[in-house]
């Protein structure tokens, strides 16, 4: 059976703690690229990876490596301060990607 | 570029009649490939927006419940409340194919399939706003499910609509150009070639009548 993992502030993971998922509290992006690399490099047994959004804005080409692979799927969720937009610009540059410029026109 | 390195023979010009041929078969092909792609990228593009913003704003109004509940209550209290989940969540993973690329389906169970299970802790020493932030996650939980799944699929589609439109662009403006251009000068060439052959006819002839009978024209 695979797994769930949140990596994330401290505060931002322990709601998702009680839903049974597994939680790795990161302090800062530095952290959460170690963690990020541990939960992936030996086996394929996270199926989703959420990252809090302010960690992953400075692990984007660590992320991007994820892209193309079947597993894990690594999804920015916003942190306790709200959405800073940057899953909506991963919605983007997928877009940008595969049409070559942005249709959504926002 | 075309015409320098072919050898202008028939042999030649049959070959690459053959390759222009799958060369266009192949174009067409790939072109339809591309477009069903782009169309299922479309509306999973859709789905995915809609769910990122109800999933940005759940987990908003999650987090905000849960500022209030730790406001409530002491840090050691809360996060000892939180320790132990009773709840666990199993993924199972399959495959689904859309145009030969492989997207994965997720399927969820939990371990206790009592919804009240989510709360790991008695209810005496914990506030309400804790059960509340809870609720509204797990809530949410469903949804982020199906994001992480929608979103995959977007990725991975993403990235076969890449390469298929890079090869259609290859096969449209460089392989099926210069097929066409190599033939052409083939053609021309062992055309050029008939023609000094009949020129280089005519003259022996001329040649061999006029030693033959003293024929002057």
């Amino acid at each position: 059976m695979l797994k769930i993992a949140v990596i994330g502030g401290a505060e931002t993971v322990m709601g998702f703690k009680a839903l049974g998922l597994e939680t790795y509290p990161a302090a800062d992006p530095s952290e959460a690229s170690k963690i990020l690399r541990r939960l992936t490099r030996d086996n394929d047994d996270y199926a989703i990876i959420y990252i809090e959004e302010n960690l992953a804005e400075k692990l984007q080409h660590e992320i991007d490596r994820f892209k193309d692979r079947p597993t894990p799927a690594v999804i920015l969720i916003p942190g306790r301060e709200g959405s800073i937009g940057l899953g909506k610009q991963a919605l983007m540059s997928a877009v940008e990607r595969a049409v070559g410029t942005n249709i959504l026109g926002d | 570029m075309a015409g320098t390195a072919v050898t202008p023979t028939r042999m030649v010009l049959n070959q690459l009649k053959g390759r222009l041929k799958t060369a266009r078969r192949g174009h067409k092909l790939l072109k339809d490939k591309r477009d069903e792609l782009m169309r299922q990228f479309l509306d999973v593009i859709k789905q995915n927006k809609v769910l990122r913003e109800k999933v940005e704003q759940g987990l908003t109004e999650a987090f905000a419940s849960m500022q209030v509940a730790s406001s409530l209550m002491s840090p050691e209290m809360l996060e000892q409340s939180l320790l132990y989940p009773r709840q666990s969540v199993e993924l199972g993973i399959k495959y689904r194919n859309i145009m030969s690329v492989n997207v994965p389906v997720y399927s969820f169970s939990t371990k206790n399939n009592d919804p009240s299970e989510i709360y790991p802790y008695g209810f005496a020493q914990t506030s309400g706003e804790l059960d509340d932030a809870l609720g509204k996650m797990a809530d949410v939980f469903q949804d982020m499910l199906e994001l992480a799944q929608v979103e995959k699929t977007m990725q991975l589609l993403a990235e076969e609509i890449e390469k298929t439109r890079r090869r259609v662009n290859a096969l449209e403006y460089i392989m099926i150009p210069e097929l066409e251009g190599n033939i052409k000068y083939i053609s021309m060439k062992l055309e050029e070639n008939e023609n000094s052959t009949k020129v280089r006819l005519l003259k022996v002839k001329e040649m061999v009548l006029q030693d033959a009978h003293h024929y002057q024209q």
